[in-house]
């Protein structure tokens, strides 16, 4: 029963590894660029969330309200003032940048708030747990952060799917300049997808600061385990994200209930296997976004 | 007045000059025709006036505005839309998704998916189906339905024959002349030119990035066509 209850555990968790994903997938999906600060702006709005708590009194998912538009905003700005003359330049280029902003964005938090460890308080829906059965137990908490990433994927797959914009991502992912003489502003598409991934993890963020305590340098873990997830789920795929969260949560709870060292490392042990056994991920579609 | 108005375009790839000081004239509901060999500047030419590449604002007019340069987007909301070389269909869309993006700005006018399939029956036999999974023919007729969903008050249609059966080429001509009777401005590319001198108003022949003939097919001989095209 105990093996269940780490397995349950770790699903769980990889919820919270999908939120972080979906985002970057989205983007690297629609314009094939990797944000390096995904992280850092994850722990961005974690701060911006205490923000808001400390200073208006709010539940951190109240918060959300504040911090999703204006990280959704930042995103906006971020890909239209910068990102965007960067296009047409190779890969590289976009990378540098990110990973600029991510040193950026680390200095400026620890200069504003300090080497404080934080944490977001909910009031009690952190530790609350629900009993199934007599052996088990698993935390409100969890269970909401997966419902929230399922319903964040849902929402992404039928926005992509069905929706005019979505089939613009998906038609300017195909060929870019096909799109352009068919009326589509690539540019002003990519500000959008950028504001959509940053509104992602900004609730990412959040829920992150609510399960754990986090520091202005917690960033590029976050980031590691988002990339983690997106390739063994599979690049391009959103429902190959969700799952890819959770192999990687399974992955580090079974570690860390072998021996309470090995968490991660067995998450990245997983994660190296995907990657030699099959490197296209579980769930790869070559092109598409979703 | 003439809808489209080039006035001495040249156009580069960077230091490389592919046209020479063109001009060119279509009026409203007019058909035009460019011809020329492989390599003249006609696929430069279209890809000039759609915004692909950059070339000066006064270059290009188009309803009374000059608009060279413009970025690609917003001359197609201005309504000049492109069937590019090689139909370049969406190929993670399906069809009937194909052509709803080129209705992506909205662009008030005759055309719908209803009246496109009505067009191209084939299109709605296979609506369903991902765009790479028709025939050479059939994308060919998506890409024209995916700009004719665009409003068009400009229809530029680059290479329309490319590797494509004599039968098929006949049936789209059919189409073109379809199109051009209800009323749109059509500016049509070919290397062919047994089908495009029946439909056209006007020929413009390309040779090395000049045009180095330009008339009605009823004034032009043969024997000058073929002159101006090889440069005999």
């Amino acid at each position: 029963m105990t093996w269940v209850d780490t397995i349950l555990q770790g699903l769980l968790l990889g919820g919270l590894y999908a939120l972080f994903a979906t985002g970057l997938s989205l983007i690297f999906g629609v314009m094939r660029i990797v944000n390096l600060a995904h992280g850092d702006l994850s722990i961005l709005a974690a701060f911006l969330a205490v923000v808001v708590v400390e200073s208006l009194g709010w539940s951190p998912f109240a918060a959300l309200l504040v911090v999703v538009p204006v990280l959704a905003g930042l995103g906006y700005a971020l890909q239209s003032l910068v990102l965007n003359r960067l296009l047409g330049r190779g890969i590289l280029p976009p990378i540098l940048v990110t990973f600029g902003f991510s040193i950026i964005i680390q200095n400026a938090l620890l200069e504003t708030f300090s080497a404080d460890s934080r944490r977001l308080d909910p009031g009690g829906v952190e530790t609350a747990s629900v009993a199934l059965g007599s052996q088990l137990a698993v935390g409100w908490f969890p269970v909401i952060t997966l419902a929230v990433a399922v319903l964040i994927l849902v929402g992404l797959q039928l926005m992509i799917g069905r929706l005019s914009l979505g089939r613009a991502f998906r038609a300017v992912s195909d060929d870019q300049e096909t799109a352009e003489l068919m009326g589509i502003d690539h540019r002003r598409l990519y500000a959008l997808a950028m504001a959509l991934s940053l509104a992602i993890v900004a609730v990412a963020g959040v829920f992150l600061g609510i399960r754990t305590t986090f520091t202005f340098a917690s960033g590029p873990d976050r980031l590691l385990f988002a990339f983690e997830a997106v390739i063994i789920g599979g690049l391009g795929s959103l429902w190959g994200t969700l799952v890819g969260g959770a192999v990687l949560g399974i992955a580090q709870t079974v570690g860390a209930k072998l021996s309470p060292g090995w968490g991660i490392l067995s998450g990245h042990l997983v994660f190296l296997a995907v990657l030699l056994l099959r490197p296209q991920g579980l769930f790869a579609k070559a092109r598409r976004v979703a | 007045m003439s809808l489209l108005t080039v006035r001495h375009l040249s156009a580069f790839y960077g230091s490389f000059q592919a046209l020479f000081d063109v001009s060119l004239e279509a009026e409203e509901g007019e058909t035009v025709a460019v011809i020329g060999a492989n390599g003249a500047g006609k696929t430069t030419f279209l890809r000039s006036v759609a915004g692909v590449l950059p070339v000066p604002a006064a270059a290009v007019s188009f309803g009374g505005d000059a608009v060279g340069g413009r970025p690609a987007h917003e001359l197609a909301e201005r309504g000049i839309v492109m069937v590019p070389e090689g139909r370049r269909i969406f190929p993670s869309l399906s069809v009937e998704e194909n052509l709803l993006v080129g209705s992506y700005r909205r662009r008030p006018g005759r055309w719908s998916l209803p009246r496109v399939y009505d067009l191209f029956p084939v299109l709605a036999e296979r609506r369903q189906q991902p765009g790479p999974n028709l025939s050479g023919g059939e994308q060919q007729m998506l890409a024209i339905g995916r700009a004719l969903m665009a409003n068009p008050r400009l229809l530029l249609v680059d290479e329309i024959s490319l590797g494509l059966a004599p039968a098929v080429v006949k049936g789209l001509y059919r189409v073109l002349r379809t199109i051009a009777d209800e009323g749109t401005t059509t500016l049509v590319v070919d290397q062919d030119i047994t089908q495009i001198m029946g439909l056209a108003r006007r020929v413009y022949c390309f040779r090395k990035g000049t045009v180095s003939l330009a008339g009605r097919p009823a004034e032009l001989t043969r024997e000058r066509i073929a002159a101006a095209y090889f440069g005999l």
